[in-house]
C-alpha cells in the first residue's frame, strides 16, 4: 500500500509540473505583451527596455522557468502586474471560496445523488423511479449559469426570499451565511446530484442482477440488508471513482456560479487576470488547480483500491 | 404496397438492423420527443435567414428593451435588435460550434487512442500522460489561455473546446480497441491467417467505433454548454455573431426590469442540451443491446 500510494504521489507531481510548464509556455506565447500589463501603455522606449529586463524576459525560456520554479518551491509565487501585492496573498481568499463552495457542492452532489440513486433503483418501474430518472434526464447537464439566473429571477427578483448576492464565512454570520449560499449552492450541485444520481441507478442495476445477490436473499437475509450491505456496497465502487472528476468539474463550474451571484472567488479574478495579462496571478492559480485536481484523483485513487479488495496494488 | 416493402426490408440484413435500431431508439417516448427537439433546432439554425423576421444585427436606435409585441415577438434588446432573430441565429451558432467542435475532437481522439492501442509501450504511456495533464488543467483556465493565443472566432472556439474533450476519446478509443484486441474472433481472425490491415479494417474498427458514436453524441451538448458559458463570462464567440450565451451576458444587467430578455435565450439553451441529451442517451441504449428494455 505505501509503495502504491508513494508511486502515485510521484506520478501526481509529475503531472504538475508537466501542468506547470505547459502553461508557462501558453503564457509565453500569448499575443499581449507583459511589460505593457504591468506598466501600462504610455512609456518610454527606455523604461520599456528596462521593464523588459526587469521580468527576465530578455533570457531564455527554459531559464525563465527554472526561475520561476525555484522560486515557487520556495513559495514565492510572484507579485500581481494588476494589483500589485503578492499572489498569495490575493489568491488564498479567492481560492478558499471556490474551494469551499466546490468541496461543499461535491458533498452534497453525492449524498444526495446516491440516495436518491438508491431510490430509483429499488424502485425500479414505479412512479417514484419514473419521476426522479425523468428529473435526473433533464438536469444532468444543465448550464450551472442558466440553472443561477432562473432561481435569481424566482427568489430574488419575483419573490424577494433570498439575497441577490454577496459571500459570509459560516462563524461571521451564520443566518447570513445560509440565505447567500442557498442559491448557488443549489445551482451548482444540480447537475451534479443528477448525474450521480444516473450512474447510482444504473450501477446498482447492475449488482442486483449478480448471483450473489439472489444467494443472500435466499438465505433469508432481510431486504434492507441486502441493499445496504450487499448491494450498495458494491455498486457505490464505480460512484465513487467520480469524485474527482467532479471536484474538477465544480472547481470549474463555481466560476460561473460565482460570476451570477457576485461570490468573491477565483472565478471573476481569472477572467480579469487573462484580460489583463496578469501573468503571475494566472500562473499560480492554474498550477494550484491542478494540484487540487490531481490531489482528488489521487485521494479516489486510493480509495478505488481500499474499498476493492478485488483491485490489486501492483 | 407497405407489406411488400416492408418484407423486402426485413429481407436485406442492413434494413432489417437500421428498423431494429430505429424502434429501440423511438421505443421510449422520451427520446421520440428528444429528437424531435433536436430536429426542431437543427431546422431552425439550417434556415435561420428564412425564420427570422428581422437581421440579427440591424441596429434601431429609436426601438431599444421593447417588451413583447407583434412587431417584436420577444420584444427588442439594448441596441433595438429583435431578441427573436438573434435568437434564431444563434441556435447557428451554438449548434455549429458544438458538432464541429465534436468532430474534431472524436477524429482526434479515435486517432491517438488507436495509435496507443496499436503501438503500446512507450508511445501509450506518453499519450495517456499527456491526456492526464490536459485533464489536470482545470477546462475553464485551459480555454480562457487558448482564447487569448488564439482569438475567439467561431472555428478558433471549436478547436479551442475540442481540445478539453479529447483526452476522453483518446482514453475511450484506447480501452475499446485494446479489449477487442484481446477478444477470442480477433484470435480466431489472427490465426486464420487475416493480413494486419484487413483484420483493422475488417474487424477491430468498425466494431471499436460504436462507443465513440455514442459519446459523441452526447458530447455536442456538452460542448455547446461549455461555448455558451464562456460567451457568458465574456470570453467567447465575440460580437455581432449572436451566441445565446452571449446574448445572455449582455442581458444580465436587466433581469430585474426585463426578465424575458435574460430568460428567452436561458430557455433555449436548457431546451435545446436537454434535447440533445435525450437524443444522445437514446441512442446510446439503442446501440448497446445489453441495456435493451432495460429503461422501460
Amino acid at each position: 500500500m505505501v509503495k502504491y500510494i508513494s508511486s502515485r504521489i510521484g506520478q501526481m507531481l509529475v503531472t504538475v509540473v508537466l501542468v506547470s510548464f505547459f502553461t508557462y509556455i501558453l503564457v509565453d506565447i500569448m499575443p499581449k505583451d507583459p511589460v505593457y500589463a504591468l506598466y501600462g501603455p504610455n512609456i518610454t522606449q527606455e523604461e520599456y527596455e528596462a521593464g523588459y529586463r526587469a521580468l527576465d524576459l530578455d533570457k531564455p525560456l527554459l531559464v525563465r522557468y527554472g526561475m520561476w520554479a525555484s522560486k515557487v518551491l520556495r513559495g514565492d509565487w510572484g507579485t500581481s502586474y494588476k494589483h500589485h501585492m503578492q499572489v498569495w496573498k490575493l489568491l488564498a481568499p479567492k481560492i478558499a471560496v471556490t474551494l469551499y463552495l466546490s468541496v461543499l457542492s461535491a458533498i452534497v452532489s453525492f449524498a444526495v445523488g446516491i440516495l436518491l440513486g438508491a431510490v430509483t433503483a429499488v424502485k425500479r418501474g414505479k412512479w417514484q423511479d419514473t419521476v426522479l430518472t425523468f428529473l435526473a434526464n433533464l438536469c444532468a447537464s444543465l448550464p450551472s449559469f442558466v440553472v443561477a439566473l432562473g432561481l435569481l429571477y424566482l427568489f430574488c427578483i419575483r419573490s424577494q426570499l433570498l439575497p441577490t448576492s454577496g459571500f459570509t464565512w459560516p462563524w461571521v454570520d451564520f443566518g447570513k451565511h445560509v440565505r447567500q449560499l442557498a442559491m448557488p449552492l443549489f445551482a451548482l450541485s444540480l447537475s451534479g446530484v443528477a448525474s450521480i444520481c444516473r450512474q447510482t441507478r444504473s450501477s446498482m442495476l447492475e449488482v442486483i442482477r449478480q448471483d450473489y445477490i439472489r444467494t443472500a436473499r435466499s438465505k433469508g437475509l432481510r431486504e434492507r440488508v441486502v441493499i445496504v450491505g450487499h448491494v450498495m456496497r458494491n455498486a457505490l465502487v464505480p460512484v465513487i471513482t467520480l469524485l474527482g472528476n467532479r471536484l474538477a468539474y465544480f472547481i470549474g463550474g463555481a466560476m460561473f456560479v460565482e460570476n451570477v451571484f457576485s461570490i468573491p472567488g477565483t472565478g471573476s479574478l481569472m477572467v480579469q487576470s487573462i484580460n489583463f495579462m496578469d501573468v503571475p496571478v494566472i500562473q499560480a492559480f492554474v498550477v494550484l488547480s491542478a494540484v487540487v485536481i490531481s490531489l482528488a484523483y489521487l485521494v479516489t485513487d486510493i480509495l478505488y483500491v481500499a474499498v476493492d479488495p478485488r483491485i490489486s496494488l501492483d | 404496397m407497405r407489406e411488400k416493402i416492408e418484407a423486402r426490408a426485413a429481407h436485406s440484413g442492413r434494413g432489417r438492423r437500421a428498423r431494429q435500431f430505429l424502434r429501440a431508439l423511438f421505443h421510449r417516448k422520451i427520446v421520440l420527443v428528444g429528437s424531435i427537439g433536436t430536429i426542431f433546432f437543427v431546422l431552425i439554425a439550417l434556415f435561420a435567414p428564412l425564420v427570422a423576421p428581422y437581421d440579427p444585427n440591424v441596429i434601431d436606435k429609436g426601438a431599444y428593451l421593447l417588451g413583447m409585441s407583434p412587431l417584436h415577438p420577444l420584444g427588442t434588446d439594448l441596441y433595438g435588435r429583435d431578441l427573436f432573430s438573434r435568437l434564431v441565429f444563434g441556435a447557428r451558432v451554438s449548434l455549429l460550434t458544438g458538432v464541429t467542435a465534436t468532430l474534431i475532437a472524436a477524429a482526434a481522439g479515435s486517432l491517438l487512442g488507436i495509435v496507443a492501442a496499436y503501438y503500446g509501450g512507450i508511445v501509450d504511456k506518453i499519450l495517456l500522460r499527456a491526456c492526464e495533464t490536459l485533464d489536470a488543467i482545470p477546462y475553464i483556465a485551459l480555454t480562457m489561455a487558448l482564447v487569448a493565443i488564439l482569438g475567439n472566432g467561431m472555428l478558433n472556439m471549436a478547436v479551442i473546446m475540442c481540445s478539453t474533450c479529447v483526452p476522453f476519446f483518446v482514453r475511450m478509443m484506447r480501452a475499446s480497441v485494446l479489449s477487442i484486441l484481446n477478444s477470442d474472433y480477433i484470435l480466431a481472425a489472427k490465426l486464420s491467417g487475416q493480413s494486419e490491415w484487413k483484420l483493422w479494417l475488417k474487424h477491430i474498427l468498425p466494431n471499436s467505433v460504436s462507443p465513440i458514436i455514442v459519446s459523441a453524441t452526447q458530447n455536442v451538448g456538452n460542448t455547446i454548454m461549455m461555448e455558451s458559458g464562456l460567451s457568458f463570462l465574456g470570453i467567447g464567440i465575440s460580437v455581432p455573431m449572436a451566441s445565446w450565451g452571449a446574448i445572455i451576458s449582455e442581458a444580465r444587467p436587466y433581469l430585474t426590469t426585463h426578465p424575458l430578455y435574460v430568460l428567452a435565450p436561458c430557455a433555449c439553451l436548457a431546451a435545446l442540451i436537454i434535447c440533445l441529451n435525450l437524443f444522445g442517451d437514446g441512442i446510446r441504449d439503442a446501440l448497446d443491446p445489453s441495456l435493451r428494455g432495460e429503461t422501460a
